[in-house]
């Protein structure tokens, strides 16, 4: 009998239906699932609590930033909606780190977050195959599929059930839950067990995954109040304006319609004031408090943890940033907090701007259920359960970047599974997505995780300027990216190739021109004749800068140009991070089976065993990886992986010379 | 699998009259090569495999030592690699020079069970030899652990903790503010931190000049000399020595701390620790140095219990026989020249409980008698193979080694890096390359200490 199923039986008085995926959750994570697997041609559904809440921002009102600028191109490269949707919704954007090398250089857009949200909505409402419905999933349906000889037994999805009864059958289920599970939200002293921004929460599922034997977690987190823009003394805070030219998100995006008129936002500060009160008051903040048990992200603290770990800094900056054109609301970067409604309209108020400052939304907390990722494979299959797949922040991520990769990777696999085909597993030598996927599946998790540029070890070549050249190709094979961007990304890299060699053979004497040239950019004169490729090296040079000395240099795209330059002027650290992936590759590509036998494998140590028995990883190079196994382990596997290899290798040459016989 | 070339000792390390040096990768002509000199010039590369050279091997021409060189071409060698071995005179000092000759030279120190697990990834060994290649690896990594926290000198891990430290800092503030651009301000960072980095190649030089004088690894026979107060241990470390080195009076509990001296027994090296007096006592002190030395029993590869054999057996003498059970022990019988209260007979209930048999020497450290009797049965313990000797520092040391100049390397690139004008994002590469190096010697693994550190000592985040 099916769990789950046995309720439903005796009732024919319920809607039923049938679809090839069920997706639950219609945030940044449950938006690009849904769409990569009608984009695929599979009958999908998507599941909301609230129609209108579909691709909702209920915290920072914007996309991108450090490292999850890279995401959002990877989403975009292999075929997502993240990147395209915002380029048609953001009001101002920067290109952080400009400053720094390329690797670094991020993209951050503000959003118009009622423009993003329909936007999404509208382009789930356009595509085909996708059917969109406001309904509370309270249970996974599930049957037994075969015994697995290591584990126990094993289960496959076969549908999920609504609080109102309804059933709905399909092939694979993606849970992109978010911070909705058993919500509940503190503002001080008041709770409510209510969802972000209010919103109703999903109180039922997590009995049902309970019931499967998935382990959860609780984790917390938190956002700013919203204050009315009218309400605010600008002129004592300092203007932030976007870049004078913005480079689109999206590499299907023209760039020339995103030269739009920004808006801009506003930097304050916090002063003793502001410190002062917050602890006055610790005792009544919930996470001081003990009423909070949920784990908090220490990339986005609290002012109150701000000012209670750090309480040598005399002021913490305050971003002031628009929700969107059409609204009064602002947000206050930095400043999120749990204290209660009272205290916080104390210490708005002594922001430097903020002297008469209205609240339209307090501060919360919210602390909700997601699950143990190192229930996952790397696909974002449950181990355990054949079919159901999981994304974003119920996967104990935090922010819309990481929740919508997840998404996109959950929906592509599982309609690869559906299809019989391949799954995609990005590895953490390909892109920032795969270093997030690994890092879930593999570590230890106890926070809500977030992208950071030091979690990619070969982050110089997961650059985001290049996510076209690393994975355009690969979203060309699911099926989400078009022939005509296949062609051209084909064309781009043809292009760069042949620019590499032409330029590597350029010879640059110590002419006038040159030396003019060379003065002019403050760089030191020639002695003798050198390589174009040398002068490009110069820090104070570039590919773009030497265009006048090179004149044999044909007309190519500025994308084409950039790859040029960064490719030569960085070669050296390139070409040792490109061995260092070769290393990583080999024991990336040592896969282990899935019903491998741990216990079989002598001289293992017992901590390790518990480990790998639990984690099961794919490969060697993931084991490597997992805290607790060491690297004689590691030596102790492939000895035994490789005399399994070999036996059945003989077995084969037994079983046909049996066969001649 | 792995495809470089590694290098190792092949012998065992005292009192061999031969010792050899195996090389085995696809550089190890190349590097051997490098190190060793023929009359007439001929070169290893131009030499048929299966052959056997005589020449010298030379570093920065200085001689080392006169050799023998094998040559075996792939696949007809052990590992199935090229390989090299050099057979040299035995002794410590010529093999462990050879081998970092061989180590400066393009070849890495191997892995604990390396040549055995090539040999078998290659093909070589037979199926039915997997599990104990297995053991093996698993068994020689346990021991170099062991060997390696166990006898690193407490204030070189200090050391290297500091500096592991200091560097995992900066990269921390590096990547905060890559990370939080708005917040975190790199302007005029590189300067300050080309002041850091110079100061820590400084203190890294440091201890690659010290690890050539005294080794990091203090090599050799762990010996531990146990007994309880007033035994007379520590004149027993004197007359060893043939020196004053610990102070010896009457009052019970004088030795406080442990002492460690290194000596050599006709090529046996022997790492001697004379330790505080097995007692219960109150005195915290002297309580730190009796727990010191209950714990440097348990590691010890042979143990000298001195008994006083003109006082009777008491309870610490029970307490200390009870942690002997199982162990290589030699009992003395010290203070022979005074009246004795103590002989083999009362001692028979404990020797029956050693199974393999223990000796007894009865000696007065005061007056140096019997000491020959000592020397002798160490030596004899040694070369009938009762005392298994620990091969493993050696190697463990050139691995120190090599890890220190990788991390001075890794650090000369950052200052280049600086000196070049790169963006800061590339500190933090060489920065963290370096830092792994360093936490190779101490045994520790990266894992997230660069988020934690980054979290810990930085206000990021939104």
């Amino acid at each position: 009998m099916s769990v789950g199923e046995k309720m439903y039986c005796g009732n024919q008085n319920r809607v039923e239906e049938t679809y090839d995926v069920v997706v639950v959750g219609a945030g940044h994570a449950g938006c690009e699932a849904a769409l990569a697997c009608a984009r695929l041609g599979l009958e999908t559904i998507i599941f909301t609590v609230s129609v209108d809440s579909i691709a909702l921002m209920p915290c920072n009102p914007n996309i991108g930033g450090t490292s999850k600028g890279h995401l959002v191109r990877e989403i975009d490269a292999l075929g997502g909606q993240m990147g395209i949707n915002i380029d048609k919704t953001f009001i101002q954007s920067k290109m952080l780190n400009r400053s720094k090398g390329p690797a670094v250089h991020s993209l951050r857009a503000q959003a118009d977050k009622a423009d993003y949200s329909m936007k999404m909505r509208q382009t789930l409402q356009e595509t085909k195959h996708l059917t969109i419905r406001q309904a509370e999933v309270s249970d996974i349906v599930t049957r037994e599929c075969g015994e697995n000889e290591i584990e126990e037994k094993r289960r496959e999805i076969i549908g999920v059930k609504t609080v109102s009864g309804a059933f709905y059958h399909s092939k694979a289920v993606i849970l992109c839950t978010g911070t909705y599970l058993g919500a509940r939200c503190l503002t001080g002293e008041m709770i409510s067990h209510t969802g972000p921004n209010g919103l109703m929460a999903a109180n039922h599922l997590t009995n049902s995954l309970l019931l499967h034997g998935i382990e959860m977690y609780r984790f917390k987190t938190g956002t700013p109040a919203r204050v009315d823009k009218n309400s605010l003394d600008f002129s004592k805070m300092e203007e932030q304006k976007g870049d004078e030219r913005v480079v689109p998100f999206s590499f299907a995006t023209d760039p020339e319609s995103v030269q739009i008129e920004q808006v801009p936002c506003w930097l304050t500060y916090t002063n003793a004031r502001t410190h002062e009160i917050i602890r006055n008051n610790l005792d009544r903040s919930p996470i001081y408090a003990g009423i909070i048990e949920g784990t908090g992200p220490r990339y986005c603290p609290s002012i109150e943890d701000k000012v209670v770990r750090f309480s040598d800094k005399e002021r913490h900056q305050i971003f002031i940033e628009p929700e969107g054109i059409h609204t009064n609301e602002m947000y206050v970067g930095g400043m999120s907090s749990s204290m209660p409604e009272d205290v916080q309209h104390e210490m708005y108020r002594t922001l430097p701007g903020f002297e008469h400052v209205k609240i339209v939304r307090n501060a919360y907390a919210i602390e909700y259920d997601c699950i143990n990722p190192n229930q996952l494979h790397a696909t974002l299959e449950f181990k355990k359960i054949k079919g159901l797949f999981s994304g974003g922040q119920f996967n104990g991520s935090s922010g819309y970047e990481e929740a919508a990769c997840q998404g996109l990777i959950a929906g592509i696999n599982a309609s690869m599974k559906i299809l019989g085909r391949e799954p995609l597993v990005l590895d953490r030598s390909e892109a920032y997505i795969g270093v997030l996927i690994d890092d879930l599946v593999t570590k230890e998790n106890k926070e809500p995780y977030r992208m950071m540029t030091s979690r990619a070890e070969y982050r110089l070549l997961l650059r985001q300027d290049n996510a076209d050249l690393r994975l355009t190709k690969k979203g060309y094979e699911v099926g989400l990216i078009s022939r005509e961007r296949y062609e051209r990304i084909c064309q781009k890299e043809k292009w760069i190739e042949e620019e590499m060699r032409r330029v590597g053979q350029v010879r640059i004497g110590a002419e006038k021109r040159v030396q003019q040239l060379l003065e002019d950019y403050g760089s030191i004169p020639l002695n003798t004749g050198t390589r174009l490729t040398e002068l490009i090296r110069r820090p104070e040079l570039d590919y773009q800068k030497l265009a006048p000395i090179d004149p044999e240099r044909p007309e190519l795209p500025e994308d084409v140009a950039e790859q040029v330059n960064i490719n030569i002027k960085y070669e050296g650290y390139i070409l040792r991070q490109k061995k260092q992936v070769e290393n990583f590759k080999k024991l990336e590509r040592k896969k282990i089976p899935e019903d491998f036998d741990y216990d079989n494998v002598p001289s293992l140590r017992i901590e390790a065993r518990q480990k790998l028995k639990i984690y099961r990883p794919s490969s060697i190079g993931q084991a490597s990886r997992i805290s607790g196994v060491s690297p004689a382990d590691i030596s102790v596997l492939l000895v035994y992986m490789e005399q399994m290899w070999f036996r059945k290798k003989e077995e084969v040459k037994e079983g046909k010379n049996g066969a001649e016989i | 699998m792995k495809t470089d070339t590694i290098a190792a000792i092949a012998t065992a390390m005292a009192g061999a009259g031969l010792g050899i040096v195996r090389i085995s990768g696809p550089d190890a002509v190349f590097v051997a090569d490098r190190v060793f000199f023929e009359k007439g010039g001929r070169k290893l590369s131009e030499t048929k495999s299966h052959t056997i050279r005589y020449g010298e091997i030379r570093e920065d021409g200085e001689v080392i030592d006169e050799v023998l060189i094998l040559l075996m071409k792939a696949p007809r060698s052990y590992t199935r690699e090229d390989t090299v071995e050099i057979d040299c005179h035995g002794g410590v000092y010529v093999v462990k020079r050879i081998l970092e000759a061989v180590v400066r030279n393009g070849a890495r120190p191997a892995e604990p069970g390396e040549f055995t697990k090539r040999a078998f990834l290659n093909g070589r060994l037979d199926l039915s030899q997997a599990e104990s290649v297995m053991d093996v690896i698993q068994a020689q990594n346990e021991f170099a652990l062991k060997s390696s926290v166990r006898q690193l000198s407490g204030s070189l891990s200090r050391v290297i903790r500091e500096i592991r430290a200091e560097l995992l800092h900066e990269v921390a503030f590096i990547e905060s503010a890559l990370d939080d651009p708005e917040h975190f301000s790199l302007d005029g960072y590189s300067h300050r931190l080309k002041v850091i980095v110079n100061n820590v190649a400084g203190k890294v030089e440091k201890l690659i000049a010290s690890s050539e004088n005294g080794r990091i690894l203090k090599e050799g026979i762990l010996t531990v000399i146990v007994g309880k107060p007033n035994a007379g241990k520590s004149s027993l470390l004197n007359s060893m020595l043939g020196e004053e080195r610990a102070i010896v009076t009457e009052i019970a509990g004088t030795t406080r701390d442990v002492l460690r001296e290194q000596m050599n027994l006709n090529g046996i090296v022997l790492n001697v620790i004379d330790t505080a007096g097995i007692r219960d006592t109150e005195d915290v002190v002297e309580k730190i140095g009796v727990d010191k030395a209950r714990q440097y029993l348990e590691d010890a590869d042979l143990v000298i219990y001195v008994v006083d054999s003109s006082t009777e057996l008491d309870e610490n003498d029970f307490d200390i026989m009870d942690r002997l059970v199982g162990r290589k022990v030699i009992v003395l019988l010290n203070k022979s020249d005074l009246h004795a209260k103590t002989e083999e007979e009362e001692l028979r209930p404990f020797l029956e409980k050693m199974q393999n048999g223990c000796k007894v020497i009865s000696v007065s450290a005061k007056e140096q008698t019997g000491m020959d009797e000592l020397y002798k049965a160490v030596k004899d313990m040694f070369f009938f193979g009762e005392l298994r000797f620990n091969d493993e520092v050696y190697i463990t040391n050139i691995r120190h080694k090599t890890a220190l100049e990788n991390t001075l390397e890794s650090l000369s690139l950052v200052r280049k890096s600086i000196e070049e004008g790169m963006p800061e994002d590339f500190y933090s590469i060489d920065l963290m390359n370096a830092y792994e190096e360093l936490g190779s010697i101490i045994g520790e693994a990266v894992e997230e200490d660069l988020v934690e550190e980054i979290f810990r000592s930085f206000c990021v985040g939104k």
